[in-house]
Order: C-alpha cells, then structure tokens, then sequence
C-alpha cells in the first residue's frame, strides 16, 4: 500500500471562481476520498425574507446566483402565486418560458466554454463565450439586464416582447444554431476532447438515482427526470421529450447540454409560434398564507422552493434547494477512484455554482 | 471520428475580424432597454417615500422635511422597482451605466 497524502483543493481553485473546499485524499495519483466543505460565501438570504415584503423579495430571489438568475425569481414567484391562487396571463407565461430557455442556452455555453477551459482547450473555450455574447445581447435588448433580468414579478412579468422583436429573436437564433452546431461538434467529434471526457466518473443509472442528483447529472446515467415536465410557466403548451443519455459519463453529460442547447431553441421557437396576445401581469391583491413547494428545472437541475407565508407582508420561511447542493454527492462519488489530474473536469461537470449552494 | 474538427473554425477566424471591440476607443452602444442608472426628475418629485421603502437594498434615502433625495450608486442594483412604484413617475431608468468613482457619495438632488 502506498502512501496516503492531503490535497486541499479550493476555496480558491483553477476550476472556477468558486469556493468549494475539497480534501482529496491521494494514493499516488488516485483519489481515494474527497471531503468537501461548503460556505465560505453564505449570505443569509433566507433569513433576509423575514425582513422583507414578500413583494420586493422577487429582486432578492434573483440575486441568489448570478446565471440562473431568472428561473431562481421564477421559482419564487410561482411558489407565491400558488399560495395566492392567483391566475397568471398567457402572454406572460409564454414569456416566461421563453425567459427560463434564454437563460439555459447562455448558461449551457458558458458551461461548455468553461469545460474546455478546464481540459485546457482555449480557444473552444473562447469560441462558446462569443456565442454566449450573442445570447446576451438578445437577453440585455429585452429585459434591461444581462444575467440579472430582473423581469420575474409575482402575477406576471415586468416587460413585453413585441411581436416584431419576437421575430427577430427566433430569425437571429437560427443563425446562432448553425453557429453553435459548428462548435459544439468539436466537443462531440474531437478525438483530444474525448480522450479528457469519456469514461471519466462514471455514475450507474442505480447509484445517481439514490445520491439524489438532477438535472443533466443526472439524465446523463438514463433517468429521465426533467422539472419542465411539470408543466409550469407555458410548458405544459410546449411540445418537448426530456433528453436522455445512458452511459453516464462526463462525456454523456457534457453531450445532454450540448443537446439540450438545441431543445431550448426549439422550444422558444414554438413559443412564439403559440405566443396569445393579452395582459402580462395579473393584479396582486391580498396577502399570502399557506404554504408551497414550487419546483422547477434550472440549467442546471432541479431547484426547490418551500415559502410558507402566515397572512401578514413577510413569509414566515423560504428555504431553497438548489441543484449543485443535491449533485454534490454524486460529485464525491465520482471523484472517488479517478486521478488527480481529472478532478478539476469532474468537478465541473456537475456545473457547479457554489454562490448557488450556499445562499 | 471525424478529422479535425476545429480546423473549419479556425481557418474561418483567420479570414473574420475579431469579434472583440478595442475598447476605450470603440464603445459598445447601449441598448434602448438596458437598466443603466436611476435618473430622477427632481421639481417633480413630492418627496412621498415609496421608492425608499420599497428599495431592496435600501439605496434611495429621502428626507420628507428638508426636501432632498438621495441616491447611493454604489448600492443601487438597478432593478427599477422604485421606477415601478413611483406615484408621480419622476423617477426614469437611463440606459448608461453610472461612471466609475473613487470614493463612496450619496448624489443628493
């Protein structure tokens, strides 16, 4: 038996801008455990809802993490409309998905951009961040923000599309497919990039069931466990199959996103096509009581909402479950047995967002 | 396996400008919608309150006697919340970012 040594990876890390704290414990090369530690940047935003009228909390909820940012305001809002029964107008729940798809296909390039980046394929990573730019573009002309969108509100949404800027969204995504097809395919076809991703942390269909990981992490091992199915904001209207990879590998999950990217794309464009004209916010009258579990799906799995609210202008609890918190035990299992060198890459493909996790 | 798969995209970049701009000289236009900063429009304004409480990070201070409204930029996160809210419409977003400063003072209008 060889000598056992400690690696301590992070809070500060070559991965990403992110403080995760692991203790990989080596034998030679191999990674025999990894003990993660988590909240070096808690914020205490679940607490703040005590202080804050539930109204004005929707800017907070946004702020939870910095890419997922729309569907963490979405999430909240759809927890409190479901506590005040209140009934949100087509237009803007077509809106919304539209909203929640821009921001996984933005999300889904930085990842890709990112990925490369850790397997050391620069100019990969900085041909996905231009076609992020793109996307970013589109998100800033219609909401006013680029990652923060700021335009989720309780009973509906806080800006219109016009028809016209609809078209042209749709017209510009078709040349950003073609674009995205091209790089992508490198990620699909390069043998260096394979050689990095297939087979490394490899998670049976059994096993990433029962750590309890979502999203991508977890339709990459052949769970299709997809929160849009659920039919929230106009997804119930939205024709769509869950994407579904089997051998449950880095390179299987790296390939869900890559298709995912797609599906978002096909799903706006059928939203457009199906978009009704009418109001988009419904009048917010009364106060919240009662109790909800809002879930949806984020780029990067599913997070969960718990808002219970007693009759006055403050929620009494708000507790949030986001998906790098439930994938980090696939993560530990995954890092188990692979070799120092592949650890930033799994590390990543879980899509981490630690400001996320931590609230 | 395909044979490099890259090389369609990097012979093509040879050809094409850089996408990036040289910044200080070439300046990216802002968009129409693009939440820049709060602009308000002081002889309108009655000094009601609502904007600072309903701020999210408490940004906006407004002192109903000696009639002045203050705005800390560096707190501010430009979500228009207070834009939304305000009964006599004085308040607008711009769509500039506020300039770059050197130390932390609350514009008073």
């Amino acid at each position: 038996m060889s000598k056992r040594t400690i690696i301590p990876f992070g809070p500060q890390h070559p991965v990403l801008p992110e403080p995760i704290h692991l203790d990989l414990v080596l034998e030679d090369e191999k990674v025999v455990e990894a003990i993660p530690k988590i909240g070096f940047i808690h914020r205490g935003l679940e607490r703040l809802v005590e202080k804050k009228d539930f109204l004005d909390f929707v800017y907070v909820a946004e702020r939870i993490c910095g890419i997922c940012s729309f569907i963490h305001g979405l999430t909240y809002c759809v927890a409190l409309e479901q506590i005040m029964k209140i009934e949100v107008p087509p237009r803007s729940q077509y809106l919304r998905t539209i909203w929640s798809e821009l921001s996984r296909i933005h999300s889904h390039l930085m990842w890709l951009g990112l990925i490369a980046d850790a397997f050391g394929f620069e100019s990969l990573f900085m041909h996905c961040w231009r076609l992020r730019e793109n996307i970013l573009d589109i998100i800033e002309e219609t909401t006013g923000g680029r990652v923060i969108f700021g335009s989720a509100k309780i009973g509906g949404v806080r800006k219109d599309i016009a028809e016209d800027k609809l078209a042209e969204i749709v017209a510009k995504l078709g040349i950003y497919e073609r674009e995205i097809r091209e790089i992508t395919n490198v990620f699909i076809k390069d043998s260096s990039v394979k050689h990095r991703l297939v087979g490394v942390g490899v998670l049976t269909k059994d096993e990433v069931y029962k750590l309890g990981a979502v999203g991508p992490t977890l339709r990459a091992s052949g769970v299709a466990m997809d929160m849009r199915k659920l039919g929230y904001a106009a997804y119930n209207k939205i024709n769509f199959e869950p994407i579904v990879e089997t051998s449950g590998d880095s390179y299987s999950r790296c390939q869900v996103r890559i298709r995912e990217l797609f599906q978002s794309i096909d799903i706006i464009r059928q939203c457009v096509s199906k978009i009704e004209e009418g109001p988009i916010e419904a009048a917010v009258t009364g106060l919240p009581n009662g109790e909800f579990f809002a879930r949806t799906e984020q780029p990067r799995g599913e997070v969960i909402y718990y808002a219970k609210a007693d009759g006055t202008r403050f929620l009494k609890r708000l507790r949030v479950r986001t998906p790098t918190f439930a994938n980090l035990p696939a993560l530990i299992k995954m890092l188990k047995g692979c070799e120092l060198a592949d650890v930033p890459v799994l590390v990543l493909t879980i899509d981490p967002c630690i400001s996320c996790t931590e609230r | 396996m395909s044979f490099f798969p890259m090389a369609k995209t990097v012979l093509k970049s040879m050809f094409k400008k850089p996408v990036t701009r040289r910044y200080p000289f070439v300046v990216r236009p802002y968009f129409k919608n693009t939440r820049g900063k709060i602009k308000v429009d002081i002889n309108l304004c009655s000094f009601c309150g609502i904007c600072q409480k309903k701020c999210p990070t408490a940004a906006i201070k407004v002192g109903r006697n000696e009639k002045k409204w203050r705005i800390d930029r560096l707190r501010c996160i430009a979500c228009g919340y207070c834009v939304d809210s305000c009964p006599k419409k004085c308040l607008s977003m711009e769509n500039e970012y506020s300039k770059p400063v050197i130390d932390r003072t609350k514009d008073i209008y």
